[in-house]
């Protein structure tokens, strides 16, 4: 049988199309009412309610917690001060991704993490051969995790605690609500103002009910997997097995990316100050001595009258809902080659917030230039048709309140 | 006179392939079977009205994906049933039930060791690396050391490539496993001795040896290359049991316009001026081809259908020597239902796939201990299924037919033999069984034992062993079954072999019929120009 997370006793009678997706073994919701579209936009209107506990979650302790980590992750961990979060990757050798993940800095030597799949023994091999005196334990099912993402999420969260008070952008509070003791982090996967919060696996039903009643007067609104999914891609957040693969079950190297080449580039911009000897910093070095990068990701806007033309030319009107793709699309350069190969798009959406239809991209350097114009290929009735393209800076949707000090 | 293009002897699945490659190519092939139906190893048998018995061979997972499309299988009735999970019970109640989805059997796995349920999508993630590089060693003719011919030396260079073309890591392991226990290899993966346990079974499938012996690698590594539906390692039920695929085999075959002939044993190949020209059958019968193959297993093919004094010393020397020591029985059951686990909710469901009898390491070498020193396995390993649970053409409704393949039942006992032991090899697996399965014993309507010598009396196999001949490394590739003669030739000019004695080897996988179905046609498109 499938597992259920904490929530479910809560989440299974509100689920109404009652339809399920399997999330690392667990059933999760992928949409909580017909609408997926109003549940995305309680993300960016009021609140959106997501229940993101089969997360794999990881607690690292011990005398060489932060020197482990310091080798392990891509990003220095001694930046990350006791109250604060990290969004961070760890790589291979070769400075290929591993996964991507937001660590905490819980309390003084004890940090947290999330990852999307199984890496304790990853972890645990690397601190036996290396020898460093840490403690990894899996706490993924310790603890549930909610997701509260919108403009009035702050505000809902106020309702029930006055610790987020002035509670900054990847910065932590450990408070009570309604009486349980919950990890509150400022992160999100929705590039939204949003909080992400630990909850004890016997407080969750609790801790999920008062922040419904909390929330009744701001729309606070379930929020499944499909709304979440959309939202990510405007806020340029890329998705294992979806934008990247984890180098470590890759088959080549043509399967893997470098930080780089998935625009976390701005991760090393220190880097000549960083005195770490991290797993992947030779290769990555090498790649920015080098130019090697293959690629980077880029946003791209679709020409709204080419779309809108080619569809008509089909005699069809151009779809906006339900074009959502997760699948691979190519993309050609605009030459006088038809079809000369360019790159790729991960995943494609209709923003109906951003009125664009929008994608994420892996393009050769040469095209990725903003404003650079590309040709992706549709399926129009059974034909494959080039659709005009912009390439665009990522965050697509990168709204003040996301960072905000208020 | 009958004369025939080509003679294949012995209708198991290698010989109706190599026929049926024949026949396609427009030869007039004759199969002669010695038993009253073909199949080989690979029948099932109503022995009980209204129940199939796979009797030997039970499961199909590396018979290979091209031969079912070049001789038209599914057409012909081809159909492999999938095997939704595996079933592995501990000794005091627990159980590893794992199946097709990666996640639920990780948390199946995190029940017993959460790092060995990360360490599963690790091991399998190499392992299907590997299995992806040697596959090409599988479905190649394998290169003759010993010549210099030009295509040698190109098939020579092709296996070079091959080795050579692997990452590194895929090397190492592909080294590891060609001269190391499969315990060894397991051990740097694994913690959970359960979970090494489930995994261990494949390298001693129908072998002399143990999870601890060093040839068990390369013995888990081969039947790991086999696949059902793309993924490596996994098996499949045939339709009406493994008979059911033999039978689309001969199907195949005829409707290339080929013969067979049951009832016919063959005594002897025709020779004449160092050429095969036919062969000799037991009642007298003389037929002609200048083509004959046998798909029998090494021993029958040099050192009967042939005067060994014709041949070269060293090749007699080296298959007298060639290890077939069958080590594998069957015990099959008829049952008024299906067994009950105490802890498993639903029993139909585990009888599905494998019944993986064999908890861990140190259960599975007490049971080799006892075929060291000369008898059975007082508390065997048994690889159970009960096809019926999702055939319903294997049994009366509700009624269940359940096969188990035992390790070890050497051919050799030391202190009796196995008409002696026969029923006594039944108890020891019915009691084994009834201590996984308390009330197993109550279920039991009918039981049927096969021993290595049952095999080699029935099927013809030399000692019984399944594979025709150890799978072990120095018996394999480029010494399959000789060296010098790993190419499906002989040293009679006309005269083949095409059996699991050859490369790649024993399993219900195709690949020697076939490989020497290219050999010949190959052959006699040379000596025709």
């Amino acid at each position: 049988m499938p597992k259920t997370t904490p929530f479910h006793p809560r989440t299974g009678p509100l689920n109404h199309p009652q339809i399920w997706e399997n999330w690392a073994g667990y059933l999760v919701a992928p949409q909580y009412q017909h609408s997926e579209i109003s549940e995305y936009y309680s993300v960016r209107n009021s609140a959106g309610l997501l229940d993101t506990s089969p997360l794999f979650k990881y607690k690292f302790s011990g005398p060489d917690a932060e020197a482990y980590l310091m080798h392990v992750m891509a990003r220095d961990i001694r930046k990350c001060k006791p109250g604060r979060a990290q969004y961070t990757i760890w790589c291979d050798d070769a400075g290929f991704v591993v996964e991507d993940g937001v660590i905490m800095h819980v309390s003084v030597g004890e940090y947290w993490l999330t990852a999307a799949e199984p890496n304790l023994r990853y972890f645990r091999q690397i601190a036996r051969k290396k020898e460093f005196d840490v403690q990894i334990d899996d706490i993924t099912t310790d603890y549930g995790i909610l997701a509260l993402q919108g403009p009035k999420s702050l505000e809902i969260l106020q309702e029930l605690t006055s610790d987020l008070n002035g509670v900054g952008f990847f910065r932590l509070a450990h408070t009570k609500l309604d009486g349980h003791s919950v990890v509150i982090s400022r992160t999100g996967y929705t590039g939204d103002l949003g909080y992400e919060l630990w909850v004890p696996k016997d407080s969750c039903v609790a801790v999920w009910d008062a922040l419904m009643s909390a929330g009744s007067g701001y729309n606070i609104t379930p929020m499944g997997l499909h709304a979440l999914k959309m939202a990510r891609i405007e806020a340029g957040l890329l998705l294992l097995d979806v934008d990247f693969h984890s180098a470590r079950y890759a088959w080549t190297d043509a399967q893997r990316d470098t930080p780089h080449e998935l625009g976390w580039g701005w991760m090393f911009n220190t880097l000549a100050k960083d005195d770490r000897t991290f797993i992947g910093r030779e290769a990555i070095e090498a790649e920015i001595a080098n130019k090697s990068s293959r690629h980077k990701t880029v946003g791209l806007v679709i020409d709204w009258y080419d779309y809108q033309e080619k569809h008509r030319e089909a005699g069809i009107h151009p779809p906006m809902d339900g074009v959502f793709n997760e699948g691979t699309m190519n993309i050609y350069r605009i030459s006088d080659t038809p079809w000369e190969y360019g790159g790729y798009a991960t995943c494609m959406m209709y923003s109906s917030l951003l009125r664009s239809h929008i994608a994420l991209a892996k393009l050769p350097l040469d095209l990725c230039e903003p404003g650079t114009e590309v040709d992706l290929e549709v399926s129009i009735i059974r034909r494959s048709v080039n659709i005009k393209a912009r390439v665009a800076e990522l965050p697509f949707f990168n709204p003040a309140r996301k960072t905000s000090r208020e | 006179m009958t004369k025939y293009d080509a003679i294949v002897i012995g209708g198991g699945h290698n010989g109706l392939v190599n026929a049926g490659y024949l026949a396609k190519a427009g030869l007039n092939t004759l199969i002669l079977e010695r038993r009253p139906y073909v199949g080989g190893a690979a029948v099932t048998e109503e022995l009980l009205p209204g129940y199939k018995f796979t009797t030997f061979s039970y499961a199909l997972s590396l018979i290979r994906p091209d031969i079912c499309q070049e001789l038209n299988l599914p057409e012909h009735g081809m159909m492999t049933l999938p095997m939704p999970h595996h079933f592995h019970p501990a000794e005091d109640g627990q159980y590893l039930k794992l199946g097709a989805d990666s996640y639920e059997n990780y948390h199946e796995i995190s029940k017993l060791s959460l790092e060995d349920a990360e360490a599963m999508h690790d091991f399998g993630h190499i392992m299907d690396r590997v299995c992806h590089a040697l596959k090409p060693l599988v479905d190649m003719i394998p290169p003759n050391p010993q010549s210099q011919e030009p295509e040698e030396l190109e098939r020579m260079a092709e296996f070079h490539a091959i080795m050579e073309g692997m990452p590194p890591d895929v090397q190492d392991m592909v080294q590891k496993l060609w001269t190391s226990s499969i315990a060894e290899v397991l051990d740097e993966y694994f913690e959970n001795d359960l979970v090494k346990g489930m995994l261990a079974s494949s390298a001693i499938i129908g072998s002399m040896c143990g999870p601890r012996s060093k040839e068990s690698g390369m013995v888990w590594l081969f039947h790991k290359m086999g696949e059902y539906d793309g993924i490596f390692g996994e098996w499949g039920f045939h339709k009406g049991g493994n008979g059911g695929f033999t039978q689309a085999l001969a199907r195949a075959f005829e409707a290339f316009g080929g013969t067979i002939l049951c009832d016919a044993g063959v005594d002897e190949v025709l020779r004449k001026d160092g050429a095969a020209v036919g062969v000799k059958l037991s009642n007298g019968e003389e037929i002609y081809a200048d083509i004959v193959v046998s798909a029998l297993d090494p021993r029958n093919t040099f050192l009967r259908l042939v005067d060994p004094a014709e041949l070269p010393d060293d090749l007699v020397k080296t298959i007298q020597d060639f290890k077939f020591q069958g080590s594998a029985a069957k015990v099959n059951f008829v049952l008024s239902d299906v067994p009950k686990h105490p802890n498993h909710e639903y029993s139909s469901e585990i009888f599905r796939g494998f019944l993986n009898v064999g908890p861990t390491f140190d259960y599975l070498e007490e049971a080799f201990a006892d075929a060291q020193e000369g008898r059975f396995s007082r508390r065997p390993f048994i690889d159970g299924c009960i096809q019926s649970t999702i055939d319903p053409d294997m049994t009366p409704p509700g009624k269940h037919i359940m096969s188990n393949f035992v390790m070890w039942a050497p051919y050799h006992l030391k202190d009796s033999d196995w008409d002696t032991e026969r029923d006594n090899l039944g108890d020891a697996v019915q009691e084994t069984l009834n201590s996984f399965f308390p009330g197993f014993n109550d279920l039991v309507e009918h039981r049927e034992v096969v021993t290595p010598l049952d095999i080699e009396r029935i099927v013809g196999i030399a000692e019984g062993n399944i594979f025709h001949g150890e799978l072990f490394a120095d018996q394999l590739f480029f010494s399959r079954p000789a060296p010098g003669w790993n190419q499906y030739r002989t040293p009679i000019k006309g005269y083949y072999q095409c059996g699991s004695g050859t490369h790649p080897g024993g399993c219900v996988i195709g690949a020697p019929g076939k490989l020497a179905s290219m050999q010949i046609l190959r052959d006699r498109a040379k000596a025709a120009v």
